[in-house]
């Protein structure tokens, strides 16, 4: 059975004309998805992107029926002839894993941790030989979930079908969901933000295996994000979508090209480039190396205890570096690799347990709470999500002035008023300062944040993460405006970052981490332009650059090096 | 009706402060079933609050009146007369005493409830907060206490403070710290559960960056963010004391007939009277306990569904055009975000 054809003969996998969503909340109703029409042919690759809150995901959770019950929806979408909308419960549940199935954000949480990843697979299979009245025996449903275990590239599929997922890594797991998405050939996979939760490297290798599975077996994909980098990997087709409604529609390579929206032209303005816009443009030699030393670290090395009886696990290990008055420093790694954890040292939240960290001259590996206060009120400290870095009970102005308050005892008036002039200097208007976190938008409170960080004038500044919780027009202002403060301030930053690409636009001077060791630093031009470790060399080239033509240059670069 | 207004209008919290009162916010977003329970509750307990304040204005006779100018009350009458609802085999008025037993009720429960509170949330706050070998103590004790049946340890704790029974003050006080000593524990794990999730907030973390004290960051930062649950645990306990309340009355573990009027109490003495048919001196009281306990957890379950965004039903979107664009604020916030790159 090719579930490729379409009884009514249009063509097409997938058909989705003038949808609408509507959400009731306790505020009232959210039109989520205004007018969506959209179409997927066979064996196409469609990329819907946008940015959060433009209602790409409640569009791909409706493909497969999969709204919650406050949800409204309007129009049509026909899968094989059959509209998703309309059709009987019974009916849907036949369509799910046979017409149409998903690939979810965080493979971690799509498994059930208490069953085999064989038992899962084959879940769907038996699931539909139940319906049209077959059954499968258990020998034969493991054999075709060893089939699919096969196909999206696990090694050793016989034995690993028996394992648990918390055995595979988080790239491996990844491939389990898109294996029992395969189980049944569906001609079409809806995946929702697929790598945006893995690493760059294996982003990279999931982003081969869908190619490989549309290229092998015609596999159509409506793939949802918001990274403009996999979009030019992958997609054949875009559509941009901002506040519920299609923005604009094209092959990625005109969408790329020529973008004729002014909304997808900001869009991929924001988008930071490798190599363009570097702050260690032009430099040959380390900045501010005659001023005053802040941060130094030899052989560090942070240690998080084992259970009884286990070794501790080395989150850092003997990572050594300088950072000086003035500089930004930016720390690259993947998830695990200690950048996080060596901010938090800094900051005195995590405890040193070997070599010598030196913060302003105080030894961290002997800390005590009351000999560091006085020292805190020189480091200021900006967290990754925004959000949560707020006490929801406090206005902005509060949360601002709060260092100050701890350190200096102002009057209120003098706290309003220096509360006031930070606020205008992050680009927010002094009156926010009445305003609650939950009333800001994320990148109007990372802004609020920063000014927190900043308003005792602090002598250095961890940044970890700080533009990852948000969208990238958002974060390309964010950055920029770092930018601004940092040469009008002066204060020195430890700028900690997933990707390379951010990491470059702010820093002097680069530091790349791989499992707890500092493998490489340099200017950001040289890291970035020639790589001397390996890991650095995989890293750059697993990064998928915004531009469809020069990332399939990169792509073949990227498999003879890992080939090599 | 504009789909997408130019300006911004945010909500200001201080200026509605009314609809953000626990009780109240909670009837605004509720629908249907969920708001014919809440209501049905609200007012059952409306009913018993305002029998309490206005007792001594309802009530015809005082709880330990058996006679008035006209001679003494006569014993065990049936409802009807002089006496609306009978009198007891002592003379009571049935009526006076339910009234009467109302004040009780709320002046045990206000009590008991308010020193749990107290003890218990300060309890819990350092005890997440601080952690280590404290907090293994502190929460030894409470597993043991949870350990005892609750009624137990109350007459224990009724025999060590009064000596069994003693006046309307130290009745109600005996009664209510034996209820505090039991609902402690509650308090304590809820909050303390609350501050050891809150303790690894980033919010914290960053006022811990910016050097605020442990006292500082426990009563400004994670006080009032762990205290969100308080209402829904006093409602429930509230109908919980009650209940123990009318339990040691009726064991003889309550207060005098001479010092406060008790259910519990007047049920005990009710008992005798069932078998020779004499139905309205248990009924009355009874009824009383059940209606104002079944009105409290009324409205501490709704509370607990409609904070549930899961649980929480809501008006069906309509699926028609127009109306007012809910997101418009922070829709217009992200705009001019992206229009000022």
């Amino acid at each position: 059975m090719s579930p490729n054809i379409d009884p009514r003969g249009t063509g097409h996998v997938l058909d989705i004309d003038h949808l609408r969503v509507t959400f009731a909340t306790d505020a009232g109703d959210v039109y989520a998805v205004k007018d969506v029409s959209l179409e997927v042919n066979p064996g196409e690759v469609v990329a819907i992107v946008g940015e959060s809150g433009s209602g790409k995901t409640v569009t791909a959770k409706t493909i497969l029926g999969l709204l919650p019950e406050t949800a409204i929806s309007s129009g049509a979408v026909l899968i094989n002839g059959n509209n998703v909308i309309s059709v009987s419960p019974a009916k849907l549940r036949q369509i799910r894993g046979r017409d149409v199935a998903m690939v979810f954000q965080e493979p971690s949480t799509a498994l059930n941790p208490v069953f085999t990843v064989g038992w899962q697979i084959a879940e769907g299979i038996r699931a539909h030989a139940h319906g049209t009245g077959g059954r499968v025996s258990a020998k034969e449903a493991k054999s075709r979930a060893i089939d699919a275990l096969r196909k999206v590239g696990i090694p050793d599929p016989e034995n690993r079908v028996d394992y648990y997922p918390h055995q595979f890594s988080g790239g491996q797991k990844q491939r389990v969901v898109i294996a029992a998405a395969l189980a049944l050939n569906p001609g079409l996979i809806v995946a929702d933000e697929p790598t945006t939760a893995l690493d760059v490297t294996v982003q990279a290798e999931i982003l081969q295996l869908l190619r490989d599975l549309r290229d092998k077996y015609g596999t159509s994909i409506v793939l949802i994000t918001h990274n403009m980098g996999v979009v030019a990997d992958l997609a054949d087709r875009v559509v941009v979508m901002y506040q519920g409604d299609v923005v604009e529609e094209a092959t990625a390579k005109v969408l790329f090209a020529e973008p004729k929206q002014e909304y997808t032209r900001k869009l991929l303005a924001a988008v930071p480039h490798l190599g363009r816009n570097s702050a260690s443009e032009g430099m040959t030699a380390r900045a501010h190396q005659d001023r005053k030393v802040l941060v130094e670290a030899k052989g560090l090395t942070i240690e998080y205890p084992g259970r009884l009886g286990s070794p501790g696990f080395k989150a850092v290990d003997g990572v050594s570096f300088t950072l000086s008055e003035g500089e930004v420093f930016g720390l690259v790694g993947e998830s695990g690799s200690g950048k996080t954890t060596i901010g938090r040292a800094i900051a005195g939240l995590n405890r040193t347990t070997g070599g010598s960290l030196k913060v302003l001259d105080y030894e961290m590996l002997n800390l005590k709470e009351r000999t560091f206060k006085p020292l805190r009120k020189e480091i200021g400290f900006v967290f990754q999500d925004p959000a949560a870095s707020f006490n929801p009970q406090l206005t902005i102005g509060d949360c601002v002035a709060e260092p100050l308050i701890i350190h200096s005892n102002p009057t209120p008036a003098q706290a309003r008023k220096r509360v006031g002039e930070l606020l205008e200097s992050v680009q927010l208007p002094a009156s926010y300062a009445d305003r609650f976190p939950h009333e800001l938008s994320g990148g109007q409170r990372q802004r609020a944040s920063l000014a927190r960080a900043l308003i005792l004038n602090p002598k250095l500044l961890i940044a970890d993460e700080p533009t990852s919780a948000l969208d990238v027009s958002v974060q390309a202002v964010v950055l920029e405006l770092f930018k601004d403060i940092q040469s009008e301030f002066g204060f020195a930053a430890l700028f900690i970052s997933h990707d390379l690409a951010v990491v470059d636009i702010l820093s002097h001077w680069v530091g790349v981490l791989y499992k707890g060791k500092l493998v490489e630093q340099g200017l950001g031009t040289q890291v970035m332009g020639n790589p001397q470790h390996d890991y650095t060399r995989r890293l750059i080239a697993s990064l998928p650059v915004p531009d469809p033509d020069e990332q399939a240059r990169r792509r073949e670069a990227s498999r003879s090096l890992l080939a090599g | 009706m504009s789909t997408d207004s130019p300006t911004t209008t945010y909500k200001d919290p201080r200026a509605s402060w009314f609809r953000r009162l626990p009780v109240i916010s909670h009837f605004n977003k509720s629908v249907g079933l969920q708001r014919g329970m809440l209501v049905t509750g609200l007012v059952l307990t409306g009913i018993f609050l305002l029998t309490a304040v206005l007792a001594p204005v309802i009530a015809p006779y005082g709880f330990s009146q058996i006679s008035d100018a006209d001679g003494g009350f006569p014993a065990q009458q049936a409802p009807g007369g002089k006496h609306l609802w009978g009198t007891t085999v002592g003379g009571y008025d049935v009526f006076s005493r339910v009234v009467w037993g109302a004040q009780t009720a709320v002046m045990v429960i206000v009590v008991a409830v308010v020193m749990s509170i107290f003890i218990g949330v300060i309890l819990g706050l350092v005890s997440g907060y601080i952690g280590g070998w404290l907090d293994r103590i502190l929460v030894v004790i409470a597993d043991a206490v949870y350990a005892f049946p609750s009624l137990l340890v109350a007459i224990v704790m009724a025999i060590v403070i009064s000596g069994g029974r003693s006046s309307l003050w130290g009745g109600i006080i005996a009664a209510a710290i034996s209820i505090t000593v039991v609902f402690i524990p509650q308090y304590f794990r809820v909050i303390r559960a609350e501050t050891i999730r809150l303790k690894a907030e980033p919010f914290v973390e960053s006022a811990k960056v910016v050097g605020a004290s442990n006292v500082r960051i426990m009563s400004r930062h994670i006080f009032k963010n762990a205290t969100r649950t308080l209402p829904l645990i006093f409602t429930l306990n509230a109908s919980e004391a009650i209940l123990t309340l009318a339990g040691l009355g009726f064991l003889g573990f309550g207060i005098e007939p001479t010092s406060a009027a008790e259910w519990g109490f007047d049920l005990n003495k009710a008992l005798a009277d069932t078998t020779s048919g004499i139905w309205w001196t248990g009924v009355f009281p009874g009824l009383a306990i059940v209606l104002t306990v079944l009105g409290l957890t009324l409205v501490g379950e709704s509370i607990n569904d409609l904070n549930d965004p899961r649980l929480r039903g809501r008006r069906k979107a309509a699926s028609g055009k127009g109306g007012p664009d809910s997101t418009a604020g922070a829709q217009a916030a992200i705009r001019a975000e992206v229009s000022s790159s």
